[in-house]
């Protein structure tokens, strides 16, 4: 009943509405608003509130519009029955009224009121009253947002940039807000084109409008690169003040501006340092507000302090954590103090981690025991100190502390190596408690490492091996490797443990990275154990304090967006903003002298790709082919490899004939490629003359069956010129296959591909109603993936689906969305809605669909890069089954967006050198063998990324590689 | 800009939602819900959340989530501080941010929430200006609004929209004028176990309740300004003239505000009012531990503590405390596991004291987690940074006013580090034979 009071049935509102008395009409309306606010459909009572607009109160007047807002986009006709009173409205003598109509009207987003619109607007843009024009000035941007085009037809953007120089701040403001906010869907539009006058205007209205407008025009200048130090510094100046604003917001937008400014000041002008100390406090001060405010500010922090470490050197203690501070501000205070952490202030920092470390919070105190080997290996002479609390932690026997510890002692191994490992006993003793796969696999490479100092090494790895297969991919691999060095540390012991792991790693694993390994490690052993041991226990780099820091030229973009999500994400805002196709990369202006002028980046580059020496592929593929060499014919030298001393000549007997058994290995590869072969193979069959000692044999031969049954989506099918499916481009275009099925989507069945269709993806689908009742309502949203693939549109099935229907349905797909590295690499995770629930489902696209058409690598550009990338990004495999002469191959991959760029021939051997690109902009190319009369191609892959990242591409085994890549991308 | 809010309470329901753009689909809060989920505490829910299309910016108030949806790269602490502003708003006008007053003002908060932003661009925040926009709901007026039929919105401009001072409305009209200024401070300290501070500030802040007639404008100096290195202020305050002279100048807003804050950071000494004596240990062997906690005075420059109360988070297998309070009460809140002593007035003489035994869960291992121990307290008539006003002068206006200057200090997150010791049982036997006697 009380429900009823407050909401009460439509036919009672009708009536209120409409009665005579002006009060009771009020608190109609006022009742339906209650209802509309709780969900409630009051959409019937349009054209009775609509009827109330036409009144001189104006609570009841902002009460109708608040209606209006809400129901116009249902009922666009209705709505037009307002827009006599709004167009009237925009007349009315009271400024308060012209500017409420102009900005109730942006509001209304229907089409045929927006035309409407346009000559109030018009007028009111250029009103006597100053907060008629600053609403009108918000208003284009709403306005823009419908309608764009419209926005640009009527003329609205100049009169909106002749508003930057109103008199009035509060319309100066509001006109950088709307401008602000119009160029970032318009990057090239320049509509805010910056100068020494805008500039001036800027300051002018920044000390006397509201603190909002003052975040605005701040967030505006630091877009401004100024001419001279001069200019630079005065502008610094007259940001200072704002420093000690009460409103966060306006203060982090200040020291973005210095932050970026005082690059350009020379590092000797007093000034300079009088900016560094007026930074300090107002950051400080950030850190006693709201915990909200401190996370956002702390994050901000972290960049300032690996950009400018001076500004908070002093200030250590404020990052220290409270008691009740939320977890992710304890998380990042966390963070800082490590950054800040140097000889002076260690020991202070030390006592600090070692009371977080018994602190409740699991996740806290799991990042405060990682903190400690932070510091060990950030401050040297801290690393006695940090070593002693991390065993007296070791000590108190809680598990996950103990992991923690054994994980960064590692890596403080890794720094000073020979210096800690006395406490490698104590280490041992918590073997058994470790549960977690990476403190399984630090331990692991532990006992690997110094397996020379651990007396029952063999047995401690013998025991990891019994589960082998239950544990999880890092543990398998640094067992793998572990063992190994065991191996070539002490051969004579565990012979028998190395061959069980080589064949636990590659005959019963179904992970590739795993295999391959394994395969290296049991070719390397069998052929050249010299140089396995050079391989396997190489003297590593040392880690150093440098792998946590963000990578500089990432630093130099953030510290031009501070304040902004790309700084609280740590991340460049192209990667991650929603439709900003064009955000511009922001860059620190250099330190200039008066009247220098900027050296414009893009010249600098091309400078130095036309300074490279302008090498011809043929010299380059000669090195190349050498290369190759290696593993296509037989090695030159005959005969057991030089012996250098008795551990090798264990080694040696136990690995007899390797070199044979390697010669060997490539045949039956081979062979093993062109026709399946029964996985009987017996391994003493292997090769000519491979005869093994004590039993230790090449790796077996015969891949899983899996590896030779035909993919029906690969390679294959790009070459296979008849292959049926018939498309306009001759793109590579796998037929559909289920992705979910009908039993676990409550009878919807959806199978389909992915096509790349003139430069567009698209999912084209197939929608099978399996179920008893009609489906409607279809939606489709896919989870953040590898490349930022989301779709462009909505999905576009507009009939209901009956029972036993089949709909076809093409998603256009954008590689703009938000970007998670998913495992495989290709993989998609989509759901989709429709009117009974919402299923799940993942699928694999082809990486090919992610070629780009302007992916033709410059011949001068692609010879550097090629030799610029080392030899670890490069991987090799084969492609079997393939009839086509190098020409035809090259046409047809051409249409999937592989290009060619160089062809050479050696001794009947045509070499493509191809490249193409990915969405995400990273460049992979590759070297195409074919040779005539041999239907297997044999393919080379290289790639880097050119900015940021690196990328490995690692091919798994044989499989076609535009299905199978295992594209692994390292972000440095 | 900002796009959406939601408000959300402790249970998940989400009972208001505005929309300033298109309207987004209330499942965005699933990704809320998710974090929410997986925090422990609705504190530690994260403020900023990505999710595929959108980001979430959430502001935690009373009990009640403010989540913001935001689609385009929009700074954060805008949008954080104007959620803020919002919250405060509400309580502003209707004496608390709860979820029933909001339900039951629906209109009076969809207005509002209508006039503070438009297109997700703040538009009216300052409360004088709002206050002249819609009028805060009362009894009183509510009567007299149905007498009269007269409106609670205004129609005319407001005028502090445009003017340079936008933070004040004019034609303000008082018989009584008065101007009052409380400097408020508060210490956030760490001591460790032996009492050392390892970290110690002030936040101090100056609330401001000026009723004023016309168009004053004042000035206020310190005795000492030169503690005053770390300041914001109210956009009324002359900036320049703080730089150069270190006074306060300004034209007030009308009402409640908050003139400036300010921090005395790290680098100076703090003085730290009380010392504590705490020892508080767990036996090797046996389900139990002890508990001995004495409170004394340290710098309290002369004045009185008061409202002196004590919090102990105790390790997770505290069950239970039998403890002796010298002074005050103490509970033992077993779900959160906080040990409160409230004390009150701390007499010098006659030092207040707790101890007692502590029992623990039986079989459990011994607790890794140490206690902490966390103080709060009052000392009314002073600021203990030593910060003084020396006077208060107006200028602009011919009437003389009422002024006066309160100061008061507060604990704000002050903690004690506490080291659980732990003995062997035997050591211990006499003092539980003890505690046994002085039971029963």
């Amino acid at each position: 009943t009380t429900d009823n009071q407050n909401h009460p049935p439509i036919f009672e509102l009708k009536a209120e509405l409409n009665s005579d008395k002006k009060e009771k009409k009020k608190e109609a309306v006022k009742k339906v608003i209650a209802s509309m606010t709780v969900g409630k459909d009051v959409s019937a009572l349009f054209p009775d509130v609509v009827n109330c607009m036409q009144t001189d109160n104006l609570e009841l007047k902002k009460l109708v519009y608040l209606y209006l807002m809400n129901y116009a986009k249902s009922q666009p006709d209705m709505a037009i029955m307002a827009v006599n009173t709004f167009v009237k409205d925009c007349e009315d003598p009271n400024p308060l009224i012209r500017a409420l109509a102009v900005r109730t009207m942006g509001c209304i987003r229907v089409d045929k009121i927006t035309e409407y619109l346009c000559e109030p607007l018009r007028k009111c843009l250029k009103d006597e009253d100053p907060y008629v024009r600053k609403t009108a000035a918000v208003c284009v941007a709403k306005l823009h947002d419908i309608n764009a085009q419209l926005v640009e037809d009527q003329g609205f953007l100049d009169t909106l940039k002749d508003l930057i120089s109103d008199s009035n701040p509060m319309v100066v403001a509001n006109a950088v807000a709307a401008l602000s906010e119009i160029a970032e869907s318009h990057p090239n539009s320049n509509l805010l084109d910056l100068n020494p006058q805008t500039i001036n205007k800027l300051l002018t209205a920044l000390n006397e409008c509201t603190e909002w407008g003052q975040i605005f025009i701040l967030d505006c200048l630091a877009n401004y690169t100024p001419r001279d130090d001069r200019e630079s510094q005065s502008i610094c100046e007259r940001v200072t003040p704002r420093l000690s604003h009460a409103n966060s917001a306006v203060v982090l937008s200040a020291v973005k501006v210095l932050m970026k400014f005082m690059e350009m000041l020379p590092k000797d002008l007093d000034y300079y340092g009088t900016l560094l100390k007026k930074l300090a406090p107002p950051l400080v001060t950030l850190l006693s507000a709201e915990p909200e405010l401190q996370y956002v500010a702390l994050r901000n922090i972290n960049l300032i302090v690996q950009r400018r470490p001076e500004i908070l050197k002093h200030e250590m203690k404020v990052f220290f954590v409270k008691y009740n501070d939320p977890i992710y501000v304890k998380l990042e205070k966390l963070d800082i103090m490590i950054r800040l952490a140097s000889q002076a202030n260690i020991a202070q920092v030390l006592a600090e981690l070692k009371e977080y470390a018994t602190e409740v919070d699991v996740d806290f105190v799991r990042k405060a025991v990682r903190a400690i080997g932070r510091c060990a290996i950030k401050v040297e002479q801290s690393a006695e100190r940090c070593v002693s609390t991390l065993l007296d932690l070791i000590q108190t026997k809680v598990n996950y502390v103990v992991q923690e510890a054994i994980v960064v002692i590692k890596d403080i191994f890794r720094k000073y190596p020979n210096k800690y490992e006395s406490v490698i006993a104590t280490l041992c003793e918590n073997l058994d408690s470790l549960d977690e796969p990476e403190a399984r696999a630090a331990m692991i490479w532990i006992v690997g490492e110094y397996a020379e100092r651990i007396d029952n090494a063999d047995e401690l790895l013998e025991s990891f091996l019994e589960g082998f297969h239950d544990e999880s991919t890092q543990v398998q691999l640094q067992l793998l490797t572990a063992i190994v060095k065991l191996f070539l540390k002490k051969p004579t012991e565990t012979q028998e443990l190395v061959q069980q792991v080589l064949s636990l790693a590659t005959q019963d694993s179904d992970n590739p990275d795993l295999r391959d390994r394994g395969y290296i490690y049991w070719r390397l052993l069998s052929t050249d154990p010299v140089a396995a041991k050079e391989v396997v226990l190489a003297e590593k780099p040392l880690i150093s304090e440098e792998t946590d820091l963000i990578e500089p030229t990432l630093l130099e973009e953030l510290i031009c967006h501070i304040g902004t999500l790309a700084s609280v994400y740590h991340k460049p805002p192209s990667a991650f903003v929603e439709g900003s196709r064009g955000v511009q990369h922001k860059r620190i202006p250099g330190n200039l002298g008066s009247g220098e002028s900027v050296e414009s980046p893009d010249n600098g580059s091309a400078a130095g790709v036309t300074e490279a020496p302008p090498a011809v592929i043929p010299s380059q593929g000669d090195l190349l082919g050498d290369l190759l060499n290696l593993d296509l014919t037989p090695p030159t030298t005959t005969g057991p490899p030089p012996i250098s001393s008795g551990m090798q000549m264990g080694a040696m007997d136990l690995l007899g004939g390797g070199l044979d058994s390697l010669v060997g290995l490539r045949h039956n590869t081979e062979r093993s490629f062109r026709s399946p072969s029964p996985p009987d193979y017996s391994p003493t069959e292997v090769g000519p003359g491979g005869h093994m000692g004590a039993g230790f044999g090449a790796p077996p031969a015969v891949m899983p069956a899996s590896f030779n049954a035909p993919v029906s989506v690969g390679l294959d099918d790009l070459f296979d010129l008849g292959g049926g499916v018939g498309m306009p481009m001759g793109a590579f275009n796998p037929p559909k296959t289920v992705w979910l099925p009908a039993m676990k989507a409550k009878g919807l069945e959806i199978s389909g591909t992915f096509v790349r269709r003139a430069g567009v993806i698209q999912m084209e689908m197939n929608l099978t109603n399996k179920a008893m009742s009609v489906m409607t309502d279809f939606a489709i949203q896919f989870n953040r993936n590898s490349f930022g693939l989301a779709s462009a549109g909505p999905l576009q099935i507009l009939t209901p689906l009956s029972p036993n229907q089949s709909i076809e349905a093409a998603l256009p797909l954008s590689t703009v969305g938000p970007v998670m590295k998913m495992e495989p690499l290709n993989n998609l995770q989509v759901a989709v809605k429709n009117n009974i629930d919402v299923f799940y489902f993942s699928c694999q696209y082809p990486i090919s669909m992610l070629f780009v058409e302007d992916g033709k690598m410059e011949r001068q550009v692609f010879l550097a890069t090629w030799k610029d990338i080392p030899n670890d990004n490069e991987s090799q495999f084969q492609i079997k089954d393939c009839h086509l002469n190098s020409d035809a191959a090259s046409n047809k991959l051409q249409s999937s967006n592989i290009f060619t760029i160089a062809k050479r021939t050696v001794e009947g051997q045509d070499m493509l050198y191809q490249s193409m690109k990915l969405t995400n902009g990273i460049w992979v190319l590759a070297e195409l063998r074919v040779q005539a009369g041999n239907p297997n191609y044999t393919t080379i892959l290289k790639s880097k990324q050119r900015i940021t990242s690196l990328i490995i591409i690692h091919t798994v085994s044989e499989r076609p590689f535009c299905t199978n890549w295992n594209l692994i991308c390292y972000i440095l | 800009m900002i796009h959406s809010l939601f408000l959300i309470n402790h249970s998940g329901d989400i009972f208001l939602e505005k929309h300033w753009k298109s309207v987004i689909s209330h499942s965005v809060c699933d990704y809320f819900f998710e974090a929410k989920e997986k925090a422990v505490d609705p504190e530690d829910v994260p403020p900023v959340l990505q999710t595929p299309h959108h980001y979430l910016i959430t502001v935690h108030r009373g009990k009640l989530f403010f989540l913001s949806v935001v689609q385009t790269e929009v700074p954060p602490l805008f949008v954080i501080e104007f959620l803020h502003r919002v919250a405060d708003t509400f309580q502003d006008y209707f004496g608390e941010c709860s979820e029933s007053v909001i339900k039951d003002n629906v209109v009076t908060v969809y207005e509002l929430l209508e006039e503070m932003l438009d297109n997700g661009f703040p538009l009216a925040t300052e409360s004088n200006v709002l206050k002249e926009l819609i009028r805060p709901p009362t009894i009183l007026r509510s009567v007299v609004n149905t007498l009269t039929g007269s409106s609670n919105v205004g129609d005319t401009l407001p005028t502090g929209q445009l003017s340079t001072i936008p933070w004040r409305r004019a034609d303000v009209k008082y018989t009584n004028n008065e101007a009052y200024f409380d400097v408020i401070e508060e210490i956030d300290a760490i001591l460790d176990k032996s009492g050392t501070t390892v970290f110690a500030e002030i936040q101090g802040v100056i609330e401001a309740s000026v009723r004023l007639t016309g168009m004053p404008d004042l000035t206020l100096s310190f005795m000492n300004p030169r503690l005053l290195d770390d300041v914001s202020f109210h956009p009324c305050v002359r900036f320049k003239r703080w730089e150069s002279e270190r006074t306060l100048s300004f034209i007030p807003p009308d009402g409640n505000f908050t003139l400036m804050n300010y921090h005395v950071s790290s680098q100076n000494p703090v003085a730290i009012p009380v010392y504590v004596k705490q020892s508080i240990s767990f036996f090797e062997s046996g389900p139990c531990g002890r508990l001995d906690i004495t409170i004394g005075p340290k710098q309290t420059m002369g004045k009185t503590v008061e409202a002196l109360m004590v919090k102990i988070h105790m390790p997770k297998a505290v069950l239970s405390a039998n403890l002796t309070a010298t002074q005050g009460n103490y509970t033992y809140d077993l779900p959160n596991k906080v040990l409160v002593w409230d004390i009150g007035k701390l007499n010098p003489q006659k030092l207040p004291n707790l101890k007692g035994i502590l029992s623990l869960q039986a079989g459990a291992p011994k607790p890794e987690d140490n206690p902490s121990l966390n103080i709060d307290l009052r000392i009314q008539q002073v600021a203990i940074s030593g910060l003084k006003v020396s006077r208060l002068e107006m200028f602009g206006e011919k009437y003389k006013p009422f002024k006066g200057v309160k100061y008061v200090t507060k604990a704000g997150k002050f903690q004690f580090k506490c080291a659980a010791l732990y003995e062997p049982f035997l050591l211990s036997f006499w003092t539980i034979l003890f505690f046994y006697f002085t039971t029963f």
